[in-house]
């Protein structure tokens, strides 16, 4: 993938030349598109280095600059023939706004040309709405894996690849499989000239900035959220709290009804309520889940929900006592006030939380040692006892067997 | 492996002449009640130990075999269905011999589980022999340990299995129990089975099957069936009793069918081996 992807880079890069390279033969002023295409129409044409500089007339006319003329862009070039070495396009000289967004954006320092590494071909550039444009949202995730995927540049240069993870995910998957325009692709949560870092706090991808850019299609989602106590912790700048993608991941978002979000999902609230897991492990709600094949099991939020989390000791919170017996009752038909009284967070080694199980637990632990202990000591003895005395039994015998 | 040789060597005894007599121990009911025991009782060991140590290397891949956590479950309850319907049996049993039947010797005596006077000396002078400082006590119809293991067991069904009930049927027993009453139900259930899963696949398959005067495998649970010699050997005062009494040609029982013995001792060694397996299964996650 990615070797196909860096040949793509260099056919551009070529394109980029050819077009330079093109002007430079054209007989007038005016340079019309069939005057430089009577050269640069040949598609074997090459630049000194070997790099094709031919153009397909039809496919740059089809383009959304089909209209222009080749000087619009190449503009050092007034006459024919035109000088061997030309300027670089600048698309800013029309694209200001997104060139300067651009320039401020992580991809600033890009040492090939930003525009056409996003949007494919420079005489081949479709609006994004267009099947064909490298920007089409079905096409951004394959654009931006050219560099942000396993082995890729970006990944050369530390960044995580992430290509893999997004279409594997739900929202992968949306638009992949289902070609679902709405669904979230690389842009719609990074944005696309003026990408900044996630520590930025100007980016999209800024913690504080995350509930809002999901929210932008998941908005009665971050409503809750940022109702309950992360958002809240999140909004007065307290960064321990978690986001969106703190619980979901950023680019391996899975559908967390389904069985492996479930599995994985209640060490991610553990990572943080470290002494709730460990509780957690001691019940026979969590034995059930590490088994798999069961998923219904209670997992965190299906008694703390999972956007909007509220202490228990707030009415709105389904762990307050009053709502006890509807969250239980969700899956303990029946369940009473008595029943409600269990606790799934109990701590047996906890002598003043829990003395009753504390000592419950003292008792069958001292009844198992004292038993084993006697019985071992019991067992080892004897065996060796009788042993020595089927030993000297057989020896009376003549010694057969001893 | 000289062990193997010992044991094999008294069985050619009594298979050669044909003399041997062989006496009954236990009816043809109580063989039937210790097969359905072991059965179940591997049973809720092999799929309560994997939700016991659920977080360990063994417990997943387990779940899986049989079909996960569902299969677990439903294996899990048929079996303690199933033991408790056995263990009824044998309430009734008793109550039937004691009380209807009115049979001397099932709740005090010499022939009684109950533990008595004798049992706690037998028990010292037990311990004292094996340290080379008496003579072997004379052991009667059910030693000291046989009836610790009975009431073990008998214990332990009622604690596991009422422990389990509550959990099964949450709801309900919550209506006269307090909350807390489950959490102490999940630590008193998974102990106590776990006592009883370390006391039977070490402590008991040794004291009944493994030890030199037993081994490899005591049969006459199975077969119901011991030679006079072995009788006399191991519960002296009962045959002395037997020939005092002049019971003891009353007990007088056939030799089991070769095919018979056979068949029981693979059941016997297939029910060892899952049970060693288990106990190290079991000690590898307890000190994991």
């Amino acid at each position: 993938m990615s070797d196909l992807f860096r040949s793509n880079r260099h056919q551009r890069i070529a394109a980029i030349t050819l077009a330079s390279f093109a002007l430079c033969l054209s007989p007038h002023r005016t340079l019309a598109q069939s005057e430089c295409l009577a050269c640069h129409a040949d598609k074997t044409m090459q630049d000194s280095a070997g790099h094709s500089i031919s153009v397909d007339g039809d496919k740059f006319s089809a383009s959304i600059h089909g209209s222009l003329q080749c000087n619009n862009c190449h503009a050092d070039i007034k006459e024919y023939p035109h000088p061997d070495h030309i300027a670089k396009v600048d698309c800013k000289t029309c694209h200001a706004d997104e060139g300067s967004k651009l320039a401020a954006s992580v991809h600033s320092s890009s040492k090939e040309h930003p525009c056409t590494s996003c949007h494919g071909n420079a005489h081949e550039i479709f609006p994004k709405t267009d099947a064909r444009s490298a920007v089409y949202p079905l096409n951004v995730p394959k654009t931006c894996g050219q560099c942000h995927s396993d082995g890729a540049m970006a990944t050369k240069k530390g960044l995580p690849s992430v290509y893999p993870h997004y279409m594997d995910s739900i929202h992968g998957n949306a638009l992949s499989k289902e070609g679902l325009l709405v669904a979230a692709n690389c842009q719609s949560c990074h944005g696309s000239h003026g990408i900044l870092s996630h520590k930025d706090p100007k980016s999209l991808t800024f913690k504080a900035n995350i509930p809002s850019t999901c929210g932008t299609c998941h908005a009665k989602i971050n409503d809750d959220f940022q109702a309950g106590s992360h958002g809240h912790g999140v909004a007065k700048g307290d960064f321990q709290a978690p986001v969106c993608s703190d619980c979901h991941t950023a680019h391996a978002i899975l559908q967390p009804t389904e069985s492996a979000f479930r599995m994985q999902s209640t060490p991610i609230c553990g990572s943080c309520h470290k002494d709730k897991l460990s509780t957690y492990h001691d019940t026979f709600h969590s034995q059930l889940g590490l088994l798999g094949g069961y998923v219904e099991t209670a997992r965190c939020w299906d008694c703390h929900d999972a956007h909007e989390i509220h202490p228990s000791s707030d009415p709105r919170s389904p762990v307050h006592p009053a709502n006890l017996v509807v969250t239980c009752g969700k899956c303990h038909k029946g369940a009473n006030k008595s029943f409600v009284q269990y606790q799934p967070h109990a701590n047996a080694h906890d002598r003043k939380l829990n003395p009753a199980l504390y000592f419950i637990r003292l008792f069958m632990n001292l009844l198992l040692i004292s038993v084993l202990t006697f019985f071992v000591v019991h067992t080892v003895l004897w065996l060796i006892r009788s042993r020595f005395d089927q030993v000297k039994r057989n020896s009376g015998n003549g010694g057969r067997h001893a | 492996m000289p062990e193997v040789m010992q044991a094999l060597a008294p069985e050619a005894e009594t298979q050669t002449p044909k003399s041997e007599r062989f006496f009954v121990r236990f009816t043809r009911q109580q063989r039937y009640m210790h097969a359905v025991l072991f059965t179940t009782f591997l049973g809720l060991a092999g799929t309560g130990l994997p939700l016991r140590f659920s977080d360990s290397i063994w417990a997943r891949g387990m779940a899986g075999a049989v079909g996960g956590f569902g299969a677990i479950l439903f294996f899990h309850k048929f079996c303690a269905l199933a033991l408790t319907v056995a263990f009824l049996i044998h309430l009734k049993e008793i109550a039937t011999r004691g009380i209807y039947q009115r049979e001397k010797g099932i709740f005090w005596g010499a022939t009684s589980m109950v533990a008595n006077w004798k049992d706690a000396k037998d028990l010292f002078a037990h311990m004292r022999w094996f340290l080379g400082l008496g003579p072997k006590p004379q052991f009667e119809r059910y030693a000291y340990w046989e009836k610790f293991d009975y009431w073990a067991v008998f214990w332990g069904m009622i604690v596991i299995g009422f422990s389990g009930y509550a959990m099964w049927f949450a709801p309900f027993f919550a209506r006269f129990l307090p909350g807390w009453a489950l959490n102490a139900a999940l630590v008193i259930h998974s102990e106590e089975g776990l006592l009883a899963i370390l006391f039977i696949f070490s402590i008991h398959f040794v004291n009944t099957h493994l030890r030199p005067d037993s081994f490899p495998m005591d049969m006459v649970i199975f077969t119901g069936v011991e030679s006079e010699k072995e009788f006399e050997h191991k519960r002296p005062q009962e045959y002395a009793r037997m020939v005092r009494e002049g019971k003891l040609e009353g007990r007088l029982g056939e030799a089991p069918a070769t095919w018979f013995v056979r068949f029981a001792r693979v059941v016997g060694f297939t029910a060892i081996f899952i049970g060693v397996t288990l106990l190290i299964l079991t000690l590898t996650a307890y000190f994991d």
